[in-house]
């Protein structure tokens, strides 16, 4: 079986024991069934069981493994380890712009609330019918692109806007999120999520960097989901 | 490690943060209840998000469809292992639980006249087995994920209380058997708490993580199962488990069985449409155990692909690209990643692995947890309930129907929350005191993990366990290979109770974390080995050489000798067994017969 | 006031709209700008003299010198909101950027108009 051995320099800090983080170099040998990142990083616990990072369906639906791999955004388990130019280390950081618990897990708890934010659940206040909701398959398709996102926060944390405002700026997660619910032929609520949105911080802040769109392991696009809150915040002024 | 253990009181706890755990959540939150939700993972995190296929429901959307023939289909999937009662329940349930969903914003893909899109999927029936009913209701190859993000979002709305990153790690139970809530582990920082609660609700999901070769994600380590046996309440069935027919040979990642419901064909080395030999009539659509054997069948007879020969291919490529794209666009996406294929023109290599558990914590069809005892053989246990893969209610009984245990969840999910509420709200009561014990053995398992010395490597031996299991238990089962077994997973657990760390820090310690999974993967194999050595016939996904298909006993069902359900203790590692409940609540018994697709 | 990051000012596509706005106004008197230069308006003083003294020019002069002190207004404030944290400070550099800009406004009509 054909094997190769990976270098990394990994993140690493553990707040009861480090002063402060520092790049650990480390090896580990993979073989020929390791097609992706999080394999090797799974061989690497074997090696060393301190290292600590997040993983759960390794199939990139969870969202649990998103690391800064080589400075960018992305899934572990979703990126393949032949794509890795031989000879250089692979460098692993933690998602930037949040606080950080332990090498390369982060406090999400910022992301989160940007996401609750939004009120990320359908507000129809109409009885519920007996049998569902009608939605045209045309009506249906405009929440593809949207609906699919997993959380795994590698755009928000990609965004520059979301670093300096992680407070204020809802970020590309977020919006997404909203405009999934703004674009729900089922949702009666279009008129408050926009004022919720209309704010200088909350939906202003994104500047089109578009690099939520360039990182996104699903391939959705926030930057246009954020266009059409700006069009229909428009629509309804003019 | 602090010894010092922080009590926290609820009138609930729910253990998981899955489907059925959120599906609870709702029902207690909704009712003004205090309720905490424990999840090691952020809960869209939960393995359900996997789950791609649909839902059942016999909604009869596209053609029509009754409860009564889904039932059917169910207790002829469960090889008549299954609980009618139960099964009734939950196949009557459907439509109400499925409707519930979409009122919470759920994506379904829809008809043309706008109501939920329905597929077909193995082993669905229309008129009792007579041809195939589209009846999984599915958005896109994506249903698992809508459906956890929408019941988490309809969470938010109700303002559930969750513990995100806590692990549960033992249950309380008092003198009496009461159980009075868990004992967990806040991950970040290492510090042990106790949830005193007058209703505990697991729902942890699944233990696929028994086995070498598993669709199942790294967290389903049967931590909810582990808990229950270590507190003295036997797991039920263990000994089935079901392969899915198609997983990306190589990664284990599932392609759903929807892509056969939507058209695709299963091919040998030879090209050949081989399920056609297997299941004429209902060919690549019949219930997954049979597909599963039949290609390993394939494969051990040398007619597999590959340079091994040692997967078969799962063939989309005459299907219309616009159809591939538009209902299962996440396969696509998986093919090129786990499996190097763009689906549209190529096959992709499939092989049957672990996906699910049918047995898990012995429940009724209230979510309560049931438990031989003086008066029955299913008396209720006070305070603790259980939904979800975890439990076992039973309604998949040997065999489970695919989009069964989407609908699993919800209804039993539904009805543990409902249970828990009426009990709660008919007899209010105080907290019944914690025994002086309570945090004993957590405190223990903690302390030996803090201090061994010279003890064995986690990674080594779970390895080691999955292996076994793989060899031991896997989709054709052998007499002595059983035997074998049982012997090899009673070395392992030697291990696993001197399993040693080398990092001991508190905040995020994964490693630790991943020795106390262990402590609950093991469980669940010794259960599982032990219970399958000793069923000696061959039933749904329980599969023995020496149970093997004749005229007297079709398939090698042994229905005079074991038409019931096993108990496995882990008190003395034995075995008990109780009877099917063959009688439905409203309905015939559906007689039993020989399975046949 | 207590001490709690604050969102829902309630405004913002104005001036979103107003950026996008003033940069099409500017982009068009470039392009017509760019024409008359082109076409030789700029040869002798006195050439230029006249036809900067036109009344639509002068009228189109000032809606860009408007649009210029706008759009750098929205733009100059971004970029305080990013990176100033403090706001008394802020606010400080909001009412100085507004100041320079009114004044620059100002001070470049009057220029024009005087010509």
């Amino acid at each position: 079986m054909k094997t190769r051995n990976l270098q990394f320099k990994i993140y690493r800090y553990d707040p009861d024991k480090d002063q402060k983080p520092y790049m650990q170099d480390i090896a580990v040998e993979v073989d020929s069934t390791d097609r992706k990142l999080l394999d090797a990083l799974v061989k690497l616990k074997a090696v060393d069981d301190s290292i600590a990072f997040r993983r759960s369906c390794r199939e990139g639906v969870c969202g649990s493994d998103a690391l800064n791999i080589n400075g960018r955004n992305g899934l572990a388990c979703l990126t393949d380890i032949s794509n890795f130019p031989e000879g250089k280390p692979i460098m692993l950081r933690p998602l930037p712009g949040l606080p950080i618990i332990r090498d390369l897990i982060v406090d999400m708890t910022q992301f989160f609330k940007q996401y609750h934010s939004i009120k990320p659940y359908l507000i129809n206040n109409d009885p519920p019918p007996e049998r569902e909701r009608l939605q045209s398959p045309e009506d249906r398709e405009e929440l593809n692109g949207l609906y699919e996102c997993i959380l795994c926060a590698c755009c928000s944390t990609a965004c520059p806007s979301f670093w300096w405002n992680l407070d204020k700026f809802v970020g590309p997660a977020g919006l997404l999120a909203a405009y999934r619910f703004i674009a729900d032929t089922r949702d009666q609520a279009t008129n408050e999520r926009l004022d919720n949105l209309e704010d200088p911080y909350r939906l202003f802040r994104c500047h089109t960097i578009m690099n939520c769109v360039d990182v996104c392991p699903k391939g959705l696009n926030p930057t246009k989901a954020i266009g059409k809150i700006k069009d229909m915040m428009v629509s309804r002024m003019v | 490690m602090s010894v010092n253990v922080t009590v926290r009181k609820f009138d609930a706890v729910i253990v998981g943060a899955g489907g059925a755990g959120l599906r609870a959540a709702i029902q207690l939150s909704e009712a003004g209840l205090k309720t905490a939700v424990l999840t090691k993972v952020f809960p869209t995190r939960s393995h359900t998000v996997a789950a791609q296929g649909g839902v059942a429901a016999s909604l009869g959307n596209s053609e029509e469809d009754h409860w009564h023939w889904h039932m059917y289909d169910t207790v002829k999937g469960s090889d008549w292992l299954g609980d009618q009662d139960a099964i009734e329940f939950m196949c009557r349930k459907a439509n109400e639980c499925v409707i519930e969903l979409e009122h919470y914003g759920m994506p379904f893909d829809r008809t043309d006249n706008g109501r939920i899109y329905q597929r077909p999927f193995g082993g669905h029936m229309s008129n009792f087995g007579e041809k195939p009913v589209r009846r999984s209701c599915a958005a896109a190859d994506r249903t698992g994920h809508a459906m956890l993000h929408a019941m988490y979002q309809r969470n938010v709305k109700v303002n559930t209380q969750f513990f995100v990153e806590w692990m549960a790690l033992d249950l309380i139970r008092d003198a009496e058997g009461e159980v009075l809530g868990v004992t967990a582990m806040e991950m970040e920082t290492g510090e042990i708490f106790a949830f005193h609660a007058k209703a505990t609700i697991f729902a942890t999901g699944g233990s696929g993580r028994i086995y070498y070769s598993s669709t199942n994600a790294f967290i389903n380590t049967g931590d909810g199962v582990g808990m229950a046996a270590r507190a003295g309440i036997p797991l039920e069935d263990m000994e089935f488990w079901q392969f899915h027919p198609t997983g990306v040979a190589g990664a284990g990642v599932l392609i759903t069985e929807g892509v056969r419901g939507e058209g695709g064909i299963l091919r040998n080395g030879q090209g050949e449409r081989f399920m056609e030999r297997y299941a004429p009539n209902a060919k690549d659509l019949a219930s997954r155990d049979v597909v599963s054997r039949a290609m390993v069948t394939e494969i051990n007879e040398g007619r597999g692909c590959g340079p091994n020969k040692d997967f078969v291919l799962l063939d989309i490529t005459h299907l219309p690209p616009e159809t591939i794209m538009k209902r299962l666009p996440g396969i696509h996406e998986i093919a090129v990643q786990f499996a190097g294929v763009d689906a549209l023109k190529e096959p992709i290599p499939v092989v049957p692995t672990c996906h699910y558990q049918m047995g898990g914590i012995p429940t009724n069809y209230h979510g309560q947890v049931v438990v031989p005892g003086k008066t029955s053989q299913n008396e209720v246990m006070p305070g603790f309930y259980a939904a979800g893969e975890c439990a076992c209610a039973s309604v998949h009984g040997a065999n489970r129907l695919g989009t069964n245990s989407l609908l699993d969840l919800l209804v039993f999910g539904k009805s543990a929350g409902e249970t828990a509420v009426e009990t709660l709200k008919r007899t209010p009561k105080a907290h019944k005191e914690l025994p002086a014990d309570a945090f004993d053995r957590t405190l223990a398992r903690l302390d030996r993990l803090n201090h061994q010395k010279g003890g064995a490597n986690v990674h080594e031996t779970r390895l080691a366990m999955q292996r076994s299991m793989q060899k031991h238990a896997g989709v054709f089962r052998f007499n002595d290979l059983l035997k074998e077994g049982v012997q090899k997973i009673l070395e392992v657990q030697q291990d696993v109770q001197r399993t040693e760390i080398q990092d001991k820090s508190k905040v995020f310690n994964t490693a630790r974390i991943e020795a106390l999974e262990l402590d609950n993967l093991i469980e669940v194999a010794v259960a599982t080995m032990v219970s399958a050595e000793a069923r000696k016939e061959s039933r749904g996904a329980h599969v023995r050489d020496d149970a093997p298909d004749t005229p007297e006993r079709p398939n090698g069902r042994d229905d005079a000798n074991w038409l019931k359900h096993s108990l496995w203790y882990k008190d003395g590692n034995r075995l008990d067994y109780k009877s099917v409940a063959l009688r439905p609540l409203s309905v015939d018994t559906i007689a039993l017969k020989t399975r046949a697709y | 006031m207590v001490n709690r990051k604050i969102v829902g000012a309630h405004y913002g596509l104005m001036d979103w709209l107003a950026q996008r706005t003033t940069a099409v106004l500017m982009a068009l008197y470039l392009l017509v700008m760019s024409i008359a230069l082109l076409s030789g308006v700029g040869s002798s003083y006195q050439r230029w003299h006249d036809f900067m003294s036109f009344g639509w020019v002068r009228f189109a002069s000032f809606v860009f010198i408007v649009s210029l002190c706008w759009h750098v207004w929205v733009g100059v404030r971004d970029i305080w909101m990013d990176y100033v944290q403090s706001t008394g400070l802020k606010l400080t550099l909001h009412v100085l950027t507004l100041a320079v800009l009114v004044g620059y406004a100002g001070l470049a009509t009057q220029i024009i108009w005087r010509l």
